[in-house]
């Protein structure tokens, strides 16, 4: 993951594709979101909006809340404070209603492992409602894409991790949602794998789902259409890559994630730039 | 030794940080010897009885009163006839009737009375020492009844009042058959036998299911200091356990205490030396916490408790039976614990007990090392 | 909402459901262990347990010690060697030994004929004999002291007719064999079908939450009740079969009487279970961890086996503990049980219990549900 990653071969970014349908709204906007454990604040007010088709990075060092961000939107965790929405939906009111319009892949395994993999689709199939036509032609098509089909009556138990990874995002878009949250999918993955997982996620993005990825390589975030870096719990900055890249006059944004959380003096200053609006330091 | 100590040391504060769970382990023991020990009463206190008395006299009535007059009998309904008693039986409303025939008074003062008495027999044991406390209340009442001239004219005069020949019983080691005395001990080995087997087996098959395990394969301790390390803390709270309980049958219950406590709180050691081996043992044969404790728990819970002699006893078991007895861990620490209390004995008696539970130690603990070795090997 | 529409939404729900009980059921059957240990562990512990739980008395080991010396104590003694209920293991005529056999256990009772036994008999006084029980032994005393005593007193009475003016018959109902198993046998039967279900129960939910599949179903449009539900139902049939198969079981080795409506058994261990596994349910929901799922599963069983009137009965309790068992869904389950199998008695007879039942399922699954909350904090 060199600087310079403009000049990696691979899927050009993508755009933000023009979206028939229903009204204006964002897809996911966050004001103030804030999460406390104890004296702990994990998440603070962060503010962010992501419109409908784009590809989002949210990219940050591990520990750094994105997890706990993501579970709050998701509906897994509520909130200490602050509003969201999430495909039109409060966080607060309508959880049941996000819950239709989302797929989650979450950063720990948590399919069946003493199921096999295509009765774990089978299952989420039949929990989203999906008529078993559905499931079984659309099962067939993702295991395909991302070259699974051999193993599709293994026990998910005896299949490697990389291939766990590839049916929990089965598993996540089998119901084809508006809206793609995906925590860390490419943690420990090999490349040629996470090249797969970039394909599927702008296929997705194509159809117009909404993709809400984090992450923390740095490298992945000029896959993005915009990405925001966490530190600290709150949002160091956010923009498109190319912007942040000219902002902070850095040739990537690895340098620019490096520039955010280096330890001393600097990480405590505001750094200079006009996107930067509150400050480094957070609750140690 | 250090990595050893250091593993210990680290077990021990992994426990201490749980404190949920310490207060689970070291609290739930004492509140089941407390609760049980107050509320289980092994032996029959209240009989719910019923009278059918078609043609009351004062001598029904009489015979009535003296049951009302008996501690363990609470008169429960007075019916006209024998079936009205069926639907009471059925709803297990009353344990027993006395039934009076229409001539009873009559038939007392020409000196051929009758009565039947009904039981629920649905437990033989129960239902034959309430029919003995009814016989003996009515057997009481005649005898006073005669001797006072009540019975009327004709009635014999010169009736023995007893049999000629009269058991004296005496009680040894338990005069009041008290409950708590027998019961209490039978509990806390019960208690202790599940809380240290399940404990350690769930740990061990935990470690196992989040792959912990083979880190700790992987490093310089060799597996029988592995097992130690994680017997070790549990096995100390195990010994909490019995002490707390112990002094709970003490202070609250006042079991007697009429051996040496030292040889009570070694044995208990053994005892649950033994607990925490069988644990161990279970937890080389299971890969999950789920069958660890599906083994461990509705393994151990039944059988203990019946075949361990703390309620029912082994010398009524059938002989084929008596051998399996053997097996059960708590079955030698009951006979070592009811002999210390309330026996007043020590090892010159108890000695061969002890050995048996020296020798499971030995043997589980030794099975469970090499099985330890070979699995992850 | 329009008829079709409920209609829909009934389909979808049950169709939801059944895709959670396939999953479940897929887990479970490919889970050897557990598979055996469901199996062979009630089974085995049925046919075991009901031949072990029994409070007879045979071959009780009896030390004589006799003073008298006469043709007719002599005569006594042969008449207790001949009872099939007891052994004489010792003659030996010191009473301190007769004292250490009981304090070792070699004899259960001692049995002293006085000096002056002939005599007194002769002169046509009262002779008393006496007898020392082994009080450890508490639940046998009572059995021994009255079939000793029988014995006794039947020889005094051989030796000279006694007239009593009140002849007393007693009859036990619902147990003409008076054979222990019918009444123990349905309530082994019942805590392991109890123990099981609620330990495969209380474990489930919370393996989900330490596994993290339970995130992933969480963030799914999945309702509570389809959750609840998807939970309860494989393991309710489970554990109705295994109810099934004991009874046959039951049945055909232990000849346990089925004398009233079998169907109104199943109407009521499906309620029954119900209650059962949805305290197993609600266990899980309230806990983070296997073990302490354990822990809470332990109590809850301790409770069922000692407070439900399963070995002791529940009306020698004190008062606030009998009116404890009221929330104890074995203690009225068991009611039922015996009553249906060995009194024939009906819904008329048991519409308490059953209803106890009922609000308890309710109430375990309201609980259940609240507790169980898709959204953290």
């Amino acid at each position: 993951m060199s600087a310079g990653a403009q000049s990696r071969p691979g899927p050009a970014p993508h755009g933000p594709p023009a979206r028939s349908g229903s009204g204006d709204g964002a897809a996911i906007e966050a004001d103030g979101l804030t999460r406390r454990f104890g004296d702990f604040t994990a998440v603070d007010a962060i503010s962010f909006r992501v419109e409908r088709g784009e590809v989002f990075g949210f990219l940050g060092a591990n520990g750094a809340g994105k997890t706990t961000a993501i579970r709050m939107l998701t509906g897994l965790l509520s909130p200490s404070a602050g509003d969201a929405r999430v495909a039109g939906h409060d966080v607060y009111d309508e959880p049941e209603a996000i819950r239709r319009s989302i797929g989650y892949m979450s950063q720990r395994f948590s399919l069946y492992e003493d199921l096999r993999v295509r009765e774990n689709i089978q299952l989420f199939g039949g929990i989203y409602g999906l008529p078993d036509r559905t499931i079984r032609e659309r099962g067939d098509r993702l295991l395909t894409d991302l070259g699974l089909e051999h193993a599709a009556e293994e026990l998910v138990a005896s299949i490697p991790l990389g291939w766990r990874q590839k049916l929990a995002f089965s598993v996540a878009t089998l119901h084809e949602p508006e809206i793609l949250f995906l925590d860390e999918p490419t943690g420990g993955v090999d490349p040629i794998t996470r090249r797969q997982f970039w394909e599927m996620i702008y296929r997705a993005a194509d159809e117009g789902t909404t993709v809400f990825v984090t992450t923390h390589y740095m490298d992945e975030a000029e896959y993005c259409d915009r990405i925001s870096i966490m530190v600290d719990g709150r949002i160091g900055a956010m923009g498109t890559p190319r912007q942040l890249r000219e902002q902070y006059g850095v040739p990537s944004v690895d340098e620019l994630f490096l520039r955010l959380v280096r330890p001393g003096s600097d990480a405590r200053h505001p750094a200079a730039g006009p996107l930067d609006a509150g400050g480094m330091g957070g609750a140690a | 030794m250090t990595a050893l100590r250091g593993f210990i040391v680290k077990e021990v504060r992994h426990i201490l940080r749980d404190r949920q769970t310490l207060w689970l382990i070291l609290l739930l023991p004492l509140v089941l010897v407390i609760l049980f020990g107050f509320a289980i009463r092994t032996d029959i206190r209240s009989i719910r009885v019923a009278f059918v008395d078609p043609s009351p006299s004062a001598a029904s009535l009489s015979l009535q009163n003296r049951f009302e007059g008996t501690p363990t009998f609470r008169a429960a309904a007075t019916v006209a006839s024998t079936r009205a008693l069926d639907p009471l039986f059925r709803s297990g409303a009353i344990d027993e009737a006395v039934v009076f025939p229409a001539d009873f008074a009559r038939g007392l003062g020409r000196g051929a009375g009758r009565l039947q008495i009904l039981t629920d027999a649905t437990d033989p044991n129960i239902g034959s020492t309430m029919t003995a406390y009814a016989e003996a209340v009515i057997q009481e009442w005649a005898a006073e009844r005669i001797g006072s001239g009540a019975a009327g004219p004709g009635a014999l005069v010169s009736v023995r009042t007893g049999p000629a020949v009269a058991p004296e019983t005496r009680l040894r080691f338990n005069p009041t058959l008290a409950s708590e005395d027998l019961f209490v001990p039978g509990l806390i080995a019960l208690v202790l036998t599940i809380v240290s087997a399940v404990m350690t087996s769930i740990t061990l098959t935990r470690e196992k299911e989040r792959g912990t395990m083979e880190t700790l394969l992987v490093s310089p301790l060799r597996p029988w200091q592995i097992l130690v390390g994680k017997v070790a803390p549990y096995l100390a709270l195990g010994f909490v356990n019995l002490v707390t309980a112990l002094a709970a049958a003490r202070l609250i219950f006042s079991v007697p205490l009429r051996g040496s406590v030292p040889l009570l709180l070694v044995e208990g050691l053994l005892f649950l030396l033994v607990c925490t081996g069988l644990g161990v043992f279970i937890s080389t044969r299971t890969d999950s916490q789920r069958a660890a404790m599906l083994a461990s728990l509705a393994g151990l819970l039944l059988p203990t408790t019946v075949l361990s002699g703390m309620i029912f006893p082994i010398s009524s078991m059938p002989a084929w039976l008596r051998p399996i007895t053997y097996v059960i861990p708590a079955r030698w620490f009951i006979t070592i614990a009811r002999g210390i209390l309330l026996k007043g004995v020590g090892l010159e008696v108890l000695w061969p007990d002890t050995v048996v539970l020296a020798l499971m130690a030995t043997l589980l603990l030794a099975a469970s090392t090499r099985l330890f070795k070979v699995r992850l090997t | 909402m329009t008829a079709a529409e409920r209609g829909l939404r009934l389909r979808r729900w049950l169709r939801t459901v059944g895709f959670l009980v396939r999953k479940e059921f897929l887990q479970v059957f490919r889970d050897r262990v557990m598979m055996f240990e469901m199996i062979a562990i009630p089974i085995i512990q049925l046919l075991v347990l009901s031949n072990a739980a029994t409070f007879e008395v045979h071959d009780s080991r009896v030390h004589v010690v006799d003073e008298a010396r006469t043709a007719e104590s002599r005569a006594l003694v042969r008449r207790i060697g001949a009872s099939r209920y007891f052994t004489v293991v010792s003659s030996d005529p010191s009473m301190a030994e007769a004292e250490r056999d009981l304090a070792t256990g070699r004899a259960a009772v001692i049995v002293r004929i006085p000096r002056r036994f002939t005599d007194r008999l002769a002169a046509g006084r009262p002779a008393p004999v006496q007898l020392v029980l082994d009080g450890v032994d508490g639940a046998t005393a009572g059995v021994v002291r009255s079939y000793l005593g029988a014995i006794v007193e039947g020889y005094g009475a051989a030796l000279e007719m006694r007239a009593t003016p009140l002849a007393v018959r007693s009859r036990g109902l619902f147990n003409p064999t008076l054979d222990y198993k019918n009444f123990i046998v349905p309530g082994i039967l019942v805590l392991l079908v109890t123990l099981i279900g609620t330990l495969i129960t209380s474990m489930n939910i919370a393996r989900e939450k330490e596994i993290g599949t339970l995130e992933q179903l969480n963030v799914t449009p999945l309702r509570k009740s389809e959750f609840v539900a998807g939970k309860l139902v494989p393991f309710w049939l489970i554990a109705l079969a295994e109810l099934t198969v004991g009874l046959v079981i039951a049945r055909l080795v232990f000849a346990l009487p089925m004398r009233g409506n079998l169907l109104l058994l199943f109407g009521a261990a499906g309620l029954y279970m119900v209650v059962a596994l949805g305290v197993g349910l609600w266990i899980s929901t309230v806990v983070q961890t296997q073990q302490q799922a354990m822990f809470l599963t332990f109590f809850v069983m301790m409770l069922y086996v000692f407070m439900s009137g399963f070995m002791t009965p529940v009306e020698s309790m004190p008062g606030w503990a009998q009116a404890l068992t009221e929330l104890n869904p074995v203690r009225h389950f068991l009611l039922i049980m015996r009553g249906i199998l060995l009194k024939g008695a009906g819904f008329a007879d048991l519409w308490r219990p059953l209803a106890a039942l009922g609000v308890m399922a309710v109430t375990v699954l309201t609980l259940a549900l609240r507790q169980y909350s898709k959204t953290t904090g």
